[in-house]
């Protein structure tokens, strides 16, 4: 190893311990936090109890892990095919200055900070889910903002993995005489598909993590959802409401919710990784 | 080259550091020299219905006192009281009662104003007062169209706020009834939020500070306080103590606070800021809670 190369190894080697060893630490700080909780509260209690109201010794967390899954699953869930068709238009169909713009105002979206979000949703969005039944303010509301939040890194990473598709497949897909809506569906699709599982993983990350708009939006009711047009609070949101209120017993709690956050968001992120290495196994 | 930037950065830490020490210990130069001239720096943290409030308090004296510095954080009262507990805050802001555990902690409560909690609708809403027992049947759910209270036919959206707000305590507190037992359709946090979805819901209800509230309708926005119990809900009534919803806006210090503290303590319940407290659609202290 040259000089250069020896200290190239250790500046990275030093990054990837501290970026490991920081979620380590992020992980032993909540599980600290959220001990006095863990402890004096039975596991159970979380999941049975009627409702959250920690003053009054409720601690049920379900109605918010129902809430953290629905708006984040439903959130990928319309931003995917979205996001999908808008990176084979920016790779296949639009064309030049058009494309630019295109990827351009895409990125841009990336950009809007979410309590921008929060603030259009509750000025556009809510009145008019409004019309639906209710406040304006539920799942449905928050699902669809976190949707158009996502969408970019949907976009984006989907494009760069169409993008990767080699030319030669390409080619040969239409030497065969394949259409372009075939070459899109049974070649390109299938060939980029790790990269874009992985935009929508991280899509899903930056949903599930989503607070300040979905404070605004979702209602925060503590309760099973029976409907879209439910209220509901999520898991970060409680945190949010809550943490600059609370007493100790109560913040503790409260570093429980994230603590769930994390475990759910770990769950979210393997599901996709194991299904991966099954899929190669099988091939 | 190198030695000589190394050098500069160590002083350039070595000044930064110096300029911290100061802001650390106001009492030091404040009592030793000059005590006429207060110099030094408070941090503040709390309630957020105390903090616009403050915020002027503080502008006014800094003004009087060019070497004193007042830097306010808010973050609830429950944030306020926990950090001058912890000694992270000089003076903790809160817009309720100390508890007795926390008046345990050595705590000492200095009331500076007080804020009523009012009931609101969105403007075009006909109704223009309820009982108590109305609104106590609005929130847990057993009336849920204004038709039943004298309004239109409009179904009825529960705006409440997220547990341990102070708001919602005194509004309980008043109401009688435990926070379990309330079917809200949204909850919020600040009073801000809470004004923001009122005014643009239809059929909403809500609870807010009136000094906030009013500052906002002073600006046109159409939302309304409405009255409780036949009594008119404003800064003016709270005053003359007949609306009875209310809460102290209150500093808290420790038992032996800095010298600091104490004097800007004292500015804040002192006449030269009664104009402020009135600004603010607040009422001075009159009243003995």
């Amino acid at each position: 190893m040259t000089r250069l190369d020896r200290l190239v190894c250790g500046i990275s080697y030093g990054s990837a311990i501290l970026s490991a060893s920081i979620v380590v630490l992020v992980l032993g700080f909540l599980i600290q936090e959220s001990y006095p909780a863990l402890a004096g509260v039975p596991a159970h209690r979380f999941v049975t109890d009627p409702g959250w109201y920690p003053k009054s010794d409720q601690y049920s967390m379900l109605p918010m892990i129902v809430a953290t899954l629905v708006t984040s699953l439903g959130a990928l869930v319309v931003a995917t095919p979205l996001g999908l068709a808008t990176a084979v238009y920016l790779r296949f169909y639009a064309r030049g200055k058009l494309a630019r713009f295109f990827q351009a105002m895409v990125e841009l979206l990336g950009g809007v900070p979410s309590v921008v979000f929060g603030l259009w949703g509750m000025a556009t969005l809510t009145p008019l889910i409004a019309r639906l039944g209710g406040s304006g303010q539920n799942l449905l509301t928050a699902t669809l903002i976190l949707a158009l939040m996502i969408l970019p890194t949907i976009a984006l990473t989907s494009f760069a993995a169409i993008v990767a598709v080699p030319h030669s497949q390409l080619q040969a897909a239409a030497a065969l005489g394949l259409r372009r809506p075939a070459i899109i569906w049974r070649i390109v699709l299938p060939w980029a598909s790790p990269g874009i599982l992985t935009g929508m993983v991280l899509g899903l990350c930056r949903a599930l993590g989503e607070t300040m708009a979905v404070v605004m939006l979702a209602g925060n009711v503590v309760k099973i959802p029976d409907s879209l047009l439910s209220p509901g609070r999520t898991l970060t949101a409680n945190i949010a409401l809550e943490l600059g209120y609370a007493s100790r017993d109560h913040r503790s709690l409260l570093f429980v919710s994230g603590l769930l956050v994390l475990v759910v968001v770990t769950i979210l992120v393997l599901l996709p990784n194991l299904w991966q290495r099954v899929r190669y196994a099988e091939s | 080259m190198l030695p000589s930037l190394r050098c500069s950065i160590s002083l350039l830490m070595l000044s930064s550091f110096l300029l911290s020490g100061i802001g650390c210990e106001p009492e030091m130069d404040s009592t030793s020299s000059q005590p006429q001239y207060l110099s030094g720096k408070l941090v503040v943290t709390g309630s957020s219905t105390v903090a616009p409030l403050l915020s002027e308090m503080a502008r006014r004296f800094e003004l009087e006192n060019p070497q004193v510095r007042i830097d306010i954080q808010t973050g609830g009262s429950g944030k306020g009281i926990n950090d001058v507990i912890q000694g992270t805050a000089d003076i903790g802001m809160a817009s309720r009662q100390l508890l007795p555990e926390e008046e345990a902690e050595g705590l000492v409560s200095n009331q500076i104003a007080a804020d009523g909690v009012g009931i609101v609708l969105e403007e075009a809403n006909p109704v223009t007062g309820l009982t108590r027992q109305q609104v106590i049947d609005i929130y847990q759910d057993r009336i849920n169209n204004w038709k039943d209270v004298g309004g239109a036919d409009q179904e009825i959206v529960v705006v409440h706020k997220s547990e341990g707000r102070a708001t919602l305590e005194v509004f309980l507190e008043y109401m009688g009834i435990e926070n379990p037992t309330i079917k809200p359709d949204t909850i919020v946090g600040e009073n801000e939020q809470a004004i923001r979805i009122v005014t643009n819901t239809r059929g909403a209800i809500g609870y807010v500070s009136i000094g906030s509230v009013e500052s906002v309708i002073h600006a046109g926005n159409p939302i309304k306080l409405i009255a409780l119990d036949g009594v008119e809900a404003s800064s003016t009534t709270v005053g003359d103590g007949t609306y009875k919803v209310m809460r102290p806006l209150i500093l808290v210090t420790p038992e032996s606070p800095n010298d600091l503290a104490e004097a800007f303590v004292q500015y804040c319940r002192s006449s030269k800021v009664s104009d402020l407290i009135r600004r603010q659609n607040f009422v001075r202290p009159v009243l003995v809670f």
